[in-house]
C-alpha cells in the first residue's frame, strides 16, 4: 500500500485530506495527516476578537471534526523529516515512510526576532494579534482603555493576510467611534512599505481610507527595537514612534521543523515551484499555504485555490503523468472598513486589485475595491462558509481556482 | 520613458529606475547618487556591487538579507543610503526596484 502523509492540519493540509480521500483509497493508498495541535482555529476571526465583535468559541473547534474518517490523524510532535530517505520522525520516536509528502505546516509569529520586542511589555503595552492569546489579552486591554496613542505596526514582510493591519487600524476607529473616545485615541499606521499596500491602486484606495478615517500613516520604517522604557519604536535610520499601545505584526516564519529538515530559505518557508507547487529539491514533495516561499499572499483563500490544482497535480504525479502548471497566484480578500463596511478585492501573480464586480461581472453583487455592507456581510459569512464548505474542499460556487479578468477595470 | 542622466539618454521607468541595465556604468550610477544627495565612497561601491550581484543571479532582495551578506549590516547599510536603503540602493545601482512581497 502506498502512503501520502501530510504535515500540518491546519487550513490547507485539512483541505488536502479532504480533497484526496475522495481520489487516493485503500487498498492502493492510506493517506496520513499529522498536528500536534487538537484544535483548529478560524484564524480570521483573530481579527475580529480585540473588539469583542466575535468570541472565543466562535473561531475554536476540534480538529478531528474536518478530518474525514478515511484518513489517519496523527497527534503529535514531528522531530524531523528526512525528505533524501522519504521520511518522517516523530518526537515519540516514531517513522512514517511515504512515497508522497504535503508539507502544510504554515507560518507563525516570531517576535522574539527584534529586540525588546517580547520584553517586560509585553501583553502589557505590546500585543500581537496573529495568536489566539495575543488577540485575546488586547481585547481584554482595550475593553477599559482611556485611550493614547495606538500605533498599529507591521515588522517585515511577507507575512499572513497582508491586509488584515489595515483592517485592524479601521476597526479600531470604528470601535473608539463606538466607546464615544476616537477624539482621545490617536492611530498611527506604521509600515515598512512605501505605502499602505504592495499593490499600486489598492495602496491608493487604501490611503484615501486611512485619511478620511484620521490614521496617520507612517512609510518606510524599518525597526530595529522595540524601548520599553520610553515606550517606543526605533528604525535604523533612528527614527522612533511613542506608543502607549503597541499593536505589532511581528516577522513571520515558517515552522522549526522546516529548519530542522534542512528544507527551508532563510525564513524557513520552502522552495517551491509557483506554477505546480512541487518542491524544488524533491519531486515528491509538495508544498501549499503559508508554508512555501511563492510570491502569493500567504493567506486562506490562497491555499484554497491552491488545493484545487493541487489536487490535480498529485493525482498525475502518482500516474507518472506531467504536472499542470495552473496555479497562477489567485487571491481573494474582503477587507473589513470599520461601520459595518468593507471591501473586496481579486488578484494574482500579474494582475493586480482594480474596482469592477465580482463574482459576476457587470453584476456583482459584491464590488471590488468599494466599501459597501454588502462586502461587509459577505466576510461576515465566510466564517460559516469556512467551517462547513471551505475545509471540506467543496468547491465554492462561481470562484474559479484562476483569476477571472471580466468585469474588471483593467486600464 | 527616457532621462538624460551623466549626459547619456537613458530608458526609465515612472520611479526613475532604469529599465534596462546594460545601460548602467559608473558615471550613471555617481549621477542617480548625487540626484540622491549621496557621495559615493568605496563602502557605498562594496554594497552595489553586492545588490548588482544578487540580483543578476535572480536573488529576490530584503533588508533581511542584505543584513546577513556579511557585506554590510542593517545600521550601516542606513548610514550609507538614509531613510529608504533598499530602494535608494537599487535605483543608484541600476537594478528594478525590489517587489516588496505581496
Amino acid at each position: 500500500m502506498k502512503h501520502l502523509v501530510i504535515l500540518g492540519a491546519g487550513t490547507a493540509g485539512t483541505m488536502m485530506a479532504n480533497h484526496l480521500s475522495h481520489h487516493l483509497k485503500r487498498p492502493e493508498w492510506r493517506i496520513s495527516i499529522i498536528d500536534e495541535k487538537t484544535e483548529h482555529h478560524y484564524q480570521p476571526g483573530y481579527l475580529f476578537l480585540p473588539f469583542d465583535i466575535y468570541e472565543p468559541e466562535d473561531i475554536v473547534k476540534s480538529i478531528d471534526e474536518f478530518i474525514p474518517k478515511a484518513v489517519d490523524l496523527v497527534q503529535g510532535a514531528i522531530d524531523k523529516v528526512v525528505p533524501s530517505e522519504n521520511k518522517v520522525l516523530m518526537h515519540d520516536g516514531s517513522v512514517l515512510v511515504y512515497d508522497v509528502l504535503i508539507v502544510a505546516t504554515g507560518a507563525k509569529t516570531a517576535p522574539e526576532e527584534i529586540e525588546g520586542m517580547k520584553g517586560s511589555e509585553w501583553y502589557k503595552s505590546v500585543f500581537d494579534f496573529y495568536t489566539f492569546e495575543g488577540s485575546l489579552s488586547l481585547r481584554n486591554k482595550l475593553r477599559d482603555w482611556k485611550g493614547g496613542k495606538l500605533v498599529v505596526h507591521i515588522t517585515e514582510m511577507p507575512i499572513k493576510c497582508p491586509v488584515a493591519p489595515l483592517e485592524f487600524a479601521f476597526l479600531a476607529d470604528s470601535y473608539f467611534k463606538h466607546k464615544h473616545m476616537r477624539d482621545k485615541v490617536d492611530i498611527t499606521y506604521v509600515t515598512p512599505l512605501s505605502g499602505a499596500f504592495t499593490k499600486p491602486k489598492a495602496t491608493e484606495a487604501l490611503e484615501h481610507l486611512l485619511h478620511e478615517k484620521n490614521i496617520n500613516i507612517e512609510s518606510d520604517f524599518a525597526i530595529e527595537h522595540v524601548d520599553n522604557e520610553k515606550k517606543e519604536i526605533v528604525d535604523y535610520g533612528g527614527r522612533a514612534i511613542p506608543f502607549d499601545i503597541l499593536v505589532t505584526v511581528p516577522t513571520n516564519k515558517g515552522d522549526e521543523v522546516i529548519a530542522r529538515s534542512g528544507m527551508g530559505d532563510d525564513l524557513n518557508y520552502v522552495p517551491t515551484h509557483k506554477a505546480t507547487l512541487q518542491s524544488k529539491e524533491y519531486a515528491n514533495v509538495f508544498v501549499l499555504g503559508d508554508a512555501s516561499n511563492i510570491p502569493a499572499s500567504k493567506a486562506g483563500s490562497v491555499a484554497h485555490f491552491e488545493a484545487e490544482i493541487l489536487t490535480d497535480n498529485i493525482l498525475r504525479f502518482v500516474k507518472g503523468e506531467p504536472l499542470k502548471d495552473e496555479f497562477d497566484g489567485h487571491a481573494n480578500c474582503f477587507i473589513e472598513t470599520g461601520n459595518g463596511k468593507a471591501l473586496l478585492i481579486d488578484f494574482n501573480y500579474t494582475h493586480e486589485p482594480v474596482e469592477g464586480t465580482f463574482p459576476f461581472p457587470g453584476v456583482g453583487p459584491l464590488r471590488l475595491l468599494k466599501e459597501s455592507r454588502m462586502n461587509h456581510m459577505g466576510k461576515l459569512a465566510f466564517r460559516w462558509i469556512y467551517w462547513n464548505v471551505l475545509l471540506k474542499g467543496t468547491h465554492i460556487p462561481f470562484v474559479s481556482a484562476s483569476m477571472s479578468e471580466a468585469g474588471k477595470k483593467y486600464n | 520613458m527616457e532621462k538624460t542622466i551623466a549626459g547619456k539618454s537613458i530608458a526609465v521607468n515612472e520611479e526613475g529606475y532604469l529599465t534596462d541595465f546594460k545601460q548602467w556604468d559608473k558615471s550613471v550610477g555617481e549621477a542617480l547618487a548625487a540626484e540622491a544627495e549621496i557621495n559615493l565612497t568605496p563602502r557605498h561601491w562594496d554594497v552595489l556591487t553586492y545588490l548588482q550581484t544578487e540580483h543578476k543571479n535572480e536573488v529576490p532582495l530584503s533588508i533581511r538579507k542584505i543584513g546577513k551578506s556579511g557585506v554590510v549590516d542593517i545600521k550601516e547599510f542606513y548610514q550609507l543610503f538614509p531613510k529608504a536603503p533598499l530602494k535608494t540602493a537599487t535605483k543608484i545601482a541600476g537594478i528594478p526596484k525590489p517587489a516588496s512581497c505581496i
